[in-house]
C-alpha cells in the first residue's frame, strides 16, 4: 500500500530523469479492501446523499425567489464526498470548510444528532433547519444570520467554520491541529477545500507547518477541476494535486470522490493516521460538480457533451442504481426516502422563512468578545459625540 | 518600585504571564534558539521549553493563521512577528480571519490572540524595514491595537491583551527598547491595564499635544522644554489605536483650546488625520486655532542619515507646530517664541 498512498519518491525519481513508473492516480486503495458496509449503513449514506441534493435544489430555488441573497456556492455533484469524508470522523473531530458547505453542515455529526438531521420537538431546530435559517439570514441560523452561505458555523457539531477567502482555512486548521495537539488530546481536524487552493501560498505554508510539528489535520481538496472556471490543468503546473504533499514528506492519496464508500474509506486511513502518528496527510478527491461555481453562474465555460457527461456521473444516482442491483433498495424505497427528505427539507425552508430576522439591536454584539469602553457604536445616522 | 527597561519589562511580563497561565504559549520568528531578534524572549526557550516557545518558519501567513486557529480552541498564541513590515504578508489572517471570526460567526468563536511586533525608522534599515503601518490594523473592528510608551504600560497593556479574548495588535517600537521607567509594583503584581483607554500623562492648560508610542515621549519631552518657557502643554497618550479614546482627547481640548496631534507614519489619511477629525467633531466650538498635525515626510523612509533623520518627527518638528499654534491663539507673542505674557483667552463662544 505504501507506493500507492506515497506519491513523494515516485515524482522525485521522476524528475531525476529515472525511469520509475508512474504512481498510480486512481482511485487508489487504503490500507486494506474496503469492509464491507452493512445494507443499513448503505442506505443512511444513501439518505444523507439525498438530503444534500434535495437541500440543494431548494437552496437553488430559494436563491432565485430571492429569499437567499449574497452568494450561494452549492455542493451539487459533491454529495458522495461530502458524506464519506463526514463519516471517517469521530462527532469531536473538527471541521475546517470554505464557502460551498451546506453539505458539510448538514452531514457533520450527523450521527451524534438525535433523530438524524430531524428535529424532535419545535424547540429544538433540526440541522437542515438551522443551516437553511441561516442561508436565510435568519436569527436562527447557524450563525445567527451573520455568516450567510459562506460562514457557517456549528460549535455543537465541532465544524469551525466555513470561510470565504480561498486559503484562508488552512492555516487556522493547522493551528486548531497544534491546539489539539498542545493539549494532548486525540481529537484530528479535517481542511476542506477546492483545487484552487492548492496554489496559494496559505496552503504550501500550512503543509509544511503541519508536518515539521507533527499535527494531526488532513486537508482534503475537493477537486472538481475547475477553480470558478479555471480548469485545473491550467492553473497547476502539478494537476495531479495530491502530489504536492510529497514536497512536505507527507502522505497523500487520489480518490474517486464521487464514490461514497472509497472516499469514506481513503478518509478512514487519512484520519486514523493523522490520529495514532500525528500527522498530517493530503486527501485529493475527484469530485466534479454538476452546476456552476454558483447558484448564478450558468457554467457556459463547459461544453454541451461535458454537460451531459457529468449528468451521467451523478453519483446519487449512480449509487440509487447500485443499492437497487444489490437488491437493498428498491425503487419504492427510493421514492420513500426521497418524500421523506423532501418534507425535511420543506420544514426547513419553512423554519427560516418563519424565523425573526436578527434584531437591529444586536448590531455591535459580536464585534469584541471582551467589550471595551471607547468602542464607536454608531449606526450612520449617528453623530460621534451627542449634541 | 524599579527602573527597568522597555524591553526587559515586556520579557519579564511574559515570563510572568507564562507561568500563570499554561494556555500562554510563544510563537513567531527568532524567539527561541535565537532568543529573539530584540532579545525580548531571551532565556524562556531554556525555561519553557519548544512546545510553548516555537520557532516558526519564515512564513507569516502560516504562523499567524496557525497561532489564529490554535486561539479558536482556548489556547492564548502570543505571537512575535519580527518588524511590522512583515506582518503585511499576515494581512489576510490578521485583517480577513482573526478580525472577523467572532463576528461572522455570530459569537461562537473567538480568537484570543497576542502578535507583538515593533516598528518605526531611525534605524537606518531602509524603506521596507522602517514603517509603522498601524493604520492598517487600527481601520479594522474586530481587532484591538495598542502601543504603550513606557515600560509600565508596556507591562500592563500585553497583560491585558494577554487576557483579553480578542485578537490584538501590540505594537512596540525600535527606538523604545532601551528607554527606562520605573513599574508600579513587582511586574506579576501589575495590574492590567483598560484596554481603549487614552491617558492624560502630563496636565495643563495652555495646547494639547496628542501622541501615542514613541511621539507620546516627544510630547513629554516637547511639554518640558515648552514649561520652563512658562507654557503649559497638556499630553494625552493615546496608547489604545483601536479602541479609540475619543472622549478623553475632546475634554482635554475643550480644556485648552488648541491641539497639535504628533504621529510615527505618514501623514495622508493617518491616525492624526482621525484625531483632527474627531476634534473637529468634538471640540470646533473650543478651537482657537486650527488643529496642526506633525508627521513622518510622505516617502518611502530613505537609508542615507541625514535623508532619515529629516523625513522623521522630531522633538524639534513637534516644537514648532506647537509654537506655531501657541501663536495663532495668541498664547505666545509673534516674533517670540518665549515667555511673552500671555493675552487673555476669550472663548469663541
Amino acid at each position: 500500500m505504501a507506493d500507492t498512498v506515497q506519491a513523494a519518491p515516485a515524482r522525485s525519481r521522476r524528475a531525476r530523469g529515472a525511469q520509475a513508473p508512474e504512481p498510480k492516480t486512481d482511485a487508489a486503495a487504503p490500507d486494506a479492501a474496503p469492509p464491507a458496509a452493512d445494507a443499513g449503513t448503505l442506505v443512511g449514506y444513501y439518505r444523507q446523499m439525498l438530503l444534500i441534493r434535495r437541500f440543494e435544489e431548494r437552496a437553488a430555488r430559494a436563491y432565485t425567489e430571492a429569499k437567499i441573497g449574497g452568494y450561494c456556492h452549492l455542493n451539487l455533484g459533491e454529495e458522495a464526498t461530502v458524506v464519506g469524508l463526514m463519516a471517517a470522523l469521530r462527532p469531536t473531530d473538527y471541521l475546517f470548510t470554505n464557502y460551498r458547505e451546506h453539505g458539510y453542515a448538514l452531514a457533520k455529526g450527523f450521527n451524534a444528532v438525535a433523530g438524524g438531521s430531524g428535529g424532535s420537538s419545535p424547540h429544538q431546530p433540526s440541522r437542515a433547519e438551522r443551516v437553511m435559517a441561516e442561508l436565510y439570514g435568519r436569527s436562527t441560523g447557524v450563525s445567527k444570520g451573520w455568516g450567510g452561505s459562506m460562514h457557517l458555523f456549528d460549535a455543537e457539531a465541532r465544524l469551525l467554520g466555513g470561510y470565504g477567502i480561498v486559503g484562508g482555512q488552512v492555516p487556522l486548521a493547522a493551528g486548531a491541529a497544534l491546539a489539539v495537539s498542545y493539549k494532548g488530546g486525540d481529537e484530528v481536524v479535517m481542511c476542506q477545500m477546492g483545487d484552487g487552493t492548492t496554489a496559494i501560498g496559505a496552503f504550501h505554508e500550512s503543509l509544511n507547518i503541519a508536518a515539521l510539528w507533527n499535527l494531526p489535520v488532513v486537508f482534503v481538496v475537493i477537486n472538481n477541476g475547475l477553480g470558478m472556471g479555471t480548469t485545473v490543468e491550467s492553473s497547476a503546473a502539478e494537476p495531479e494535486l495530491y502530489r504536492r504533499g510529497a514536497a512536505y514528506r507527507t502522505e497523500s492519496l487520489r480518490v474517486d470522490g464521487t464514490d461514497v464508500l472509497a472516499v469514506r474509506d481513503a478518509a478512514r486511513t487519512a484520519v486514523e493516521r493523522a490520529r495514532a502518528e500525528s500527522k498530517p496527510y493530503l486527501l485529493e478527491t475527484v469530485s466534479p460538480r454538476l452546476k456552476g461555481h454558483s447558484v448564478v453562474d450558468p457554467a457556459r465555460y463547459r461544453s454541451k457533451e461535458e454537460k451531459e457527461a457529468l449528468k451521467a456521473a451523478d453519483p446519487l444516482a449512480r449509487m440509487a442504481l447500485e443499492l437497487e442491483e444489490a437488491g437493498i433498495l428498491s425503487a419504492d424505497d427510493r421514492d420513500r426516502l426521497d418524500a421523506e427528505v423532501t418534507a425535511e427539507v420543506d420544514a426547513a425552508a419553512a423554519f427560516a422563512d418563519e424565523s425573526p430576522a436578527p434584531e437591529v439591536s444586536t448590531l455591535f454584539d459580536y464585534t469584541y468578545a471582551t467589550p471595551v469602553p471607547g468602542e464607536l457604536r454608531r449606526l450612520p445616522a449617528d453623530p460621534v459625540f451627542g449634541s | 518600585m524599579a527602573t527597568v527597561t522597555y524591553r526587559q519589562a515586556l520579557r519579564d511580563t511574559l515570563r510572568a504571564e507564562m507561568l500563570r497561565d499554561e494556555n500562554v504559549f510563544l510563537l513567531g520568528e527568532e524567539i527561541g534558539l535565537f532568543e529573539g531578534s530584540y532579545k525580548i524572549t531571551e532565556g524562556l526557550l531554556k525555561e519553557f521549553g519548544p512546545r510553548r516557545v516555537r520557532d516558526t518558519p519564515i512564513a507569516e501567513e502560516g504562523f499567524v493563521g496557525a497561532a489564529i486557529g490554535a486561539a479558536m480552541l482556548g489556547l492564548r498564541p502570543v505571537v512575535e512577528i519580527m518588524t511590522i513590515n512583515f506582518s503585511l504578508l499576515a494581512l489576510d489572517q490578521i485583517v480577513n480571519h482573526a478580525a472577523k471570526i467572532y463576528g461572522m460567526f455570530g459569537g461562537q468563536a473567538s480568537v484570543p490572540m497576542v502578535i507583538r511586533t515593533p516598528g518605526g525608522g531611525g534605524q537606518q534599515l531602509g524603506a521596507t524595514h522602517s514603517q509603522n503601518v498601524e493604520l492598517f490594523y487600527s481601520f479594522i473592528p474586530g481587532l484591538k491595537v495598542l502601543a504603550p510608551s513606557t515600560p509600565a504600560e508596556a507591562s500592563a497593556m500585553l497583560k491585558a491583551a494577554i487576557r483579553d479574548d480578542d485578537p490584538v495588535l501590540f505594537l512596540e517600537n525600535l527606538a523604545l527598547y532601551n528607554t527606562r521607567g520605573e513599574l508600579p509594583a513587582a511586574v506579576e503584581d501589575v495590574e492590567p491595564a483598560e484596554i481603549g483607554r487614552a491617558a492624560v500623562t502630563r496636565p495643563g492648560t495652555d495646547i494639547t499635544i496628542i501622541g501615542y508610542s514613541r511621539m507620546a515621549r516627544v510630547a513629554s519631552e516637547v511639554a518640558e522644554t515648552l514649561a520652563a518657557e512658562g507654557v503649559s502643554a497638556e499630553v494625552v497618550d493615546l496608547r489604545s489605536l483601536r479602541p479609540l479614546d475619543r472622549q478623553t482627547v475632546v475634554d482635554s481640548v475643550r480644556r485648552t483650546g488648541c491641539a497639535v496631534v504628533a504621529e510615527d507614519d505618514w501623514l495622508t489619511y493617518g491616525i492624526g488625520a482621525e484625531i483632527a477629525a474627531t476634534i473637529q467633531e468634538g471640540a470646533f466650538d473650543w478651537l482657537d486655532a486650527p488643529v496642526r498635525r506633525v508627521a513622518m515626510a510622505e516617502v518611502p523612509l530613505p537609508y542615507a542619515k541625514s535623508l532619515e533623520t529629516a523625513a522623521l518627527p522630531s522633538a524639534e518638528s513637534l516644537l514648532t507646530a506647537v509654537r506655531a499654534t501657541l501663536r495663532a491663539t495668541g498664547r505666545i507673542t509673534p516674533g517670540t517664541d518665549a515667555t511673552s505674557p500671555r493675552p487673555a483667552l476669550e472663548p469663541v463662544r
